[in-house]
């Protein structure tokens, strides 16, 4: 099926089960979270162990080893999936076992174990209610801790019903929850082996930590005499103590609860008598604890992961599920669309890059469109979008064989060469929007022309439903040159307004109206010719060439930095590679005097305020309505409120959207294959602002993709907020 | 331990629509009885905390039952080696008494708490049973609330494990 057909389907089927329950986990985590008094520090500490553990992973395995055997249990360190399934085999077979319950594990899953134990005639029973689900209905998970959401109520009632066939119909969750409860509790108390993961190991006391909010995993532990604990190399840490800020973040970070009911901090073998379910004679403190326990480190690539500098952060990841529940794609369309084999979501990009490989990590992540929305929820702090950026590079790289090299020659962004034709388009808008601006209108007439959206349909995958930028003849920095203005007499600061590539060509008149409300505050303004910022490249994982955009930018302000002007950035996209992302391509003190020096317009106009700038200078809003759209990375930057200040400063009733992104996330929305998805992402930000007491509102937007993608979602054309304040 | 932490304490098990009950000794079985629906089991209290005091006999409750008791109880009544004050959160030791089986295969669990066993924070609980686990390579469970799932749609209380749970702090002689 081709890739939007696929999609479509996928938001038909799941779309609405999926957002309704990841939009619950996204709203509580923000609330939950909230009533942490040191969030910011639980996760730099966290992130810390974390650090520190993968660093020093072999030396904690012998230790966990150690304490393990001393504790009467076996360790059991699998190369790969077939290994580890082959122990796994060897020790179900030796107990001569019937039935293996198990309580949830991804690590589990990556395996593939239950079909392995399943070829040996083994009855192998999920006990995590939502995964039994997905056993009985022969479907695979669609999320890392909630495995069964793409399913409603309705359609796990309908499943039931059809299945099992009880004397009255099921309906409520409530009866769905005490039916299956009552058809795992026998099977439970009937099993000889249990099987389960961990969310931590550690090495000090061969202590696991498992979060669970059911029992099963209890049950699974207590009511059978073998347990099998199956867990990825990195989930050890050093020890119990290390456990106190996981436990306070994990539960909040994911479904948005402070805690799950049961955080299972097992040493085993566990001291719990194992007992005759059947018996009613003996009392249970004369069974005895005859227990083995079993567990089974797997690596299955993860080791070599911990040797790329890249990936190597993907074994922070403690399997949460923030990043998928804030992903503004992800609620669309779910792990069956955004996942590999086993993970799903932003972060799972990394898992099945390293355990599966690039191909499979290649079929869907396009989907992460390094809107940053989840870089603040990772409690482990993983720059989710950088990985994904990386793989991009990779997975455009793969095309790429030696001989490529040769035929385009050792130009600077040669190893781009390999990137898809469309992301080279996309990636290279720089060159479009230059020949777009100097060939105005025409070139804009020429573009939109039946046969030219045929062929960027064909050849480059763009959408022909999608509007396409109009460039202006008259650039800014042209407009900037060429105007007949006074300067500004005795300046409070000079800036550099920094021309970005849309800003330039494409949108000129917000950067006129920044030009003028920076003069209007008595800031002497220049506009330079400065390269475009990398951030198209970039989107397209093309790192190289983004490296040298940034390089070439970093060079051509250094000289006004230098000279005491600051960096004022029109596009929150641009800002944010100023004071993110070229931290990984530049280095380091060249970043920081760029990032320490640049400003969002409205943050900047603000500062100024905030430090006496007479505010009357500025268009006064008198009471009149607005809507605002903030920026996804703008937001992850922590600068949506400057905005919404300047403008309430200002005498405007401003209304902002709640939603994580506008969907359209720079070419994303234009590309064929993502153009349905990207407009039912937008579908929320609509009903927003079409809602009472909004629809009559004036609308305004700072990033150039979120004002593209409102003009397509509405009647009304949305403009800059720095608009506002120059009428 | 400060009456703050018993009152934190109760303020986050109340948000868990947990009920907390501060308990003298002396009238600690009428408590008993009170909390419990019968048919009700439970571990020897006098072993767990090493009061001969806390002896559950003369109250309705079985104590050490068989596996089938066990099955067919609705309440089974259990101590708890902390609670941690910020979380409403109770360490639930494992021991060679069945304590998990009795807390869990339950429809109603009956925690008891020392008051001098509450702490303010899950850090603190966190690192004393680290202190207690290196010793004793012991394990335990911080439950919270009920058992629950959200996976048939909608929340539910009591999954796999117990419905309801109720709280008895043993107060201090003060």
């Amino acid at each position: 099926m081709a890739k939007a057909d696929e999609i479509r389907e996928l938001m038909r089927t799941e779309g609405a089960a999926v957002a309704e329950n990841t939009r619950a986990f996204n709203d509580g985590r923000y609330a939950s979270v909230a009533d942490l008094e040191d969030y910011e520090a639980l996760k730099s500490e966290a992130r810390a162990i974390k650090e520190d553990a993968i660093e020093r992973l072999p030396e904690l395995i012998d230790e966990l080893e150690a304490a393990v055997e001393e504790n009467g249990g076996t360790v059991y360190i699998a190369d790969d999936a077939a290994d580890a399934n082959a122990y796994i085999r060897e020790v179900v077979g030796e107990r001569d076992a019937d039935r293996v319950v198990k309580s949830k594990s991804m690590t589990s899953e990556e395996l593939e174990v239950n079909e392995a134990l399943e070829a040996d005639g083994v009855d192998v029973v999920e006990t995590d209610l939502g995964e039994w689900v997905l056993q009985v209905a022969d479907e695979a998970p669609s999320h890392i801790v909630a495995p069964a959401i793409h399913k409603s109520r309705e359609a796990i009632a309908d499943l039931f019903n059809e299945r099992f066939d009880p004397d009255e119909p099921l309906e409520t969750a409530e009866e769905l929850t005490y039916f299956a409860r009552e058809k795992l509790g026998e099977q439970i108390v009937d099993a000889e082996v249990g099987i389960t993961g961990a969310n931590f190991l550690t090495a000090d006391t061969g202590t696991m930590a498992l979060v669970t909010s059911e029992g099963n995993a209890r049950k699974t532990v207590a009511a059978t005499d073998t347990q099998i604990t199956v867990a990825g190399v990195e989930k050890v840490i050093p020890s119990v103590d290390d456990l106190a800020p996981f436990v306070e973040l994990i539960g909040r970070s994911g479904t948005g609860q402070d805690i799950t009911s049961y955080v299972s901090l097992l040493t085993p073998p566990v001291d719990t008598p194992v007992v005759d379910f059947d018996d009613d004679e003996t009392p249970l403190s004369e069974f005895d604890a005859d227990r083995d326990f079993h567990l089974v480190l797997v690596d299955n690539g993860r080791l070599a992961m911990r040797e790329d500098d890249q990936l190597r952060e993907t074994l922070y990841c403690i399997r949460c599920s923030a990043c998928s529940n804030s992903c503004a794609n992800f609620q669309h369309v779910g792990g069956h669309a955004f996942g590999g084999e086993t993970y799903s979501g932003g972060i799972a990009t990394g898992w099945e890059a390293g355990i599966e490989g690039l191909d499979t990590a290649a079929e869907f992540n396009d989907l992460c469109t390094g809107c940053t929305r989840c870089v603040n929820a990772c409690p482990v702090e993983i720059d989710i979008p950088w990985i994904n950026t990386v793989v991009r590079d990779r997975v455009n790289r793969e095309g790429e064989r030696p001989a490529d090299w040769l035929v385009d020659g050792l130009t600077p962004d040669a190893e781009d060469e390999g990137a898809p034709l469309q992301k080279r388009f996309f990636g290279n808008f720089e060159t479009v929007a230059k020949l777009g601006s100097a060939t105005a209108p025409v070139s804009n007439w020429l573009a939109d022309t039946g046969p030219s959206r045929w062929l960027m349909s064909r050849v480059l995958g763009i959408d022909r439903r999608r509007d396409l930028p109009e460039f202006e003849r008259e650039t800014l920095v042209d407009w900037f040159a060429g105007r007949d203005a006074t300067a500004v007499q005795n300046p409070e600061r000079r800036a550099v307004l920094y021309p970005d590539l849309y800003t330039n060509h494409v949108q000129v008149e917000r950067g006129k109206a920044a030009v003028e409300a920076l003069e209007a505050l008595g800031v002497e303004v220049v506009v330079p010719e400065v390269p475009s910022s990398g951030r198209a490249p970039l989107s397209q994982g093309m790192v190289a060439t983004a490296t040298d955009h940034a390089e070439r930018v970093t060079e051509a302000l250094a000289p006004y930095v230098a000279d005491g002007y600051d960096v004022v950035v029109v596009e929150p996209s641009d800002l944010a590679m100023f004071t993110r992302e070229y931290d990984r391509l530049v280095d380091e003190e060249t970043f920081e005097t760029l990032a320490e020096n640049s400003y969002e317009v409205l943050e900047y106009v603000y500062g100024l305020l905030e430090n006496g700038a007479e505010a009357d200078a500025l268009a006064s809003g008198d009471g009149a309505g607005i809507a605002y759209h903030s920026h996804c990375q703008q937001r992850t930057l922590g600068l949506e409120a400057h905005t919404v200040a300047v403008l309430e400063d200002r005498g405007f009733d401003v209304v902002t959207s709640d939603v994580e992104c506008c969907g359209m996330a720079g070419s994303f929305g234009y590309k064929r294959d993502y153009y349905e998805l990207s407009m039912d992402v937008g579908g929320r930000l609509r009903d927003q602002f079409e809602a009472d007491g909004v629809r009559e509102r004036p609308v305004v937007a700072s990033g150039t993709s979120c004002l593209e993608q409102i003009d397509a979602l509405l009647e009304r054309q949305p403009r800059h907020p720095v608009e506002l304040l120059v009428e | 331990m400060s009456g703050a932490t018993f009152a934190s304490f109760e303020r986050s098990l109340a948000e868990l629509d947990v009920p907390v009950t501060r308990v003298r000794r002396e009238a600690f079985a009428d408590h008993i009885e009170e909390a419990v629906e019968p048919p009700a089991v439970g571990v020897p209290l006098e072993e767990t905390f090493d009061e001969p005091g806390l002896s559950l006999e003369g109250t309705p409750v079985t104590v050490d039952p068989t596996p089938v008791a066990l099955r067919e109880a609705t309440t089974g009544v259990t101590g708890a080696r902390l609670g941690v004050g910020d979380y409403g959160t109770l360490a639930l030791s494992l021991t060679d008494r069945a304590s998990e089986l009795v807390s869990l295969f339950v429809e109603h669990h009956v925690a008891v708490v020392r008051e001098r066993d509450l702490v303010d924070e899950m850090r603190t609980g966190i690192e004393t049973l680290g202190d207690e686990f290196a010793e004793t390579r012991g394990s335990a469970i911080l439950a919270t609330g009920p058992s629950a799932t959200a996976d048939m749609g909608a929340l539910v209380k009591g999954a796999h494990g117990p419905r309801t749970v109720e709280v008895l702090v043993l107060a201090e002689d003060d």
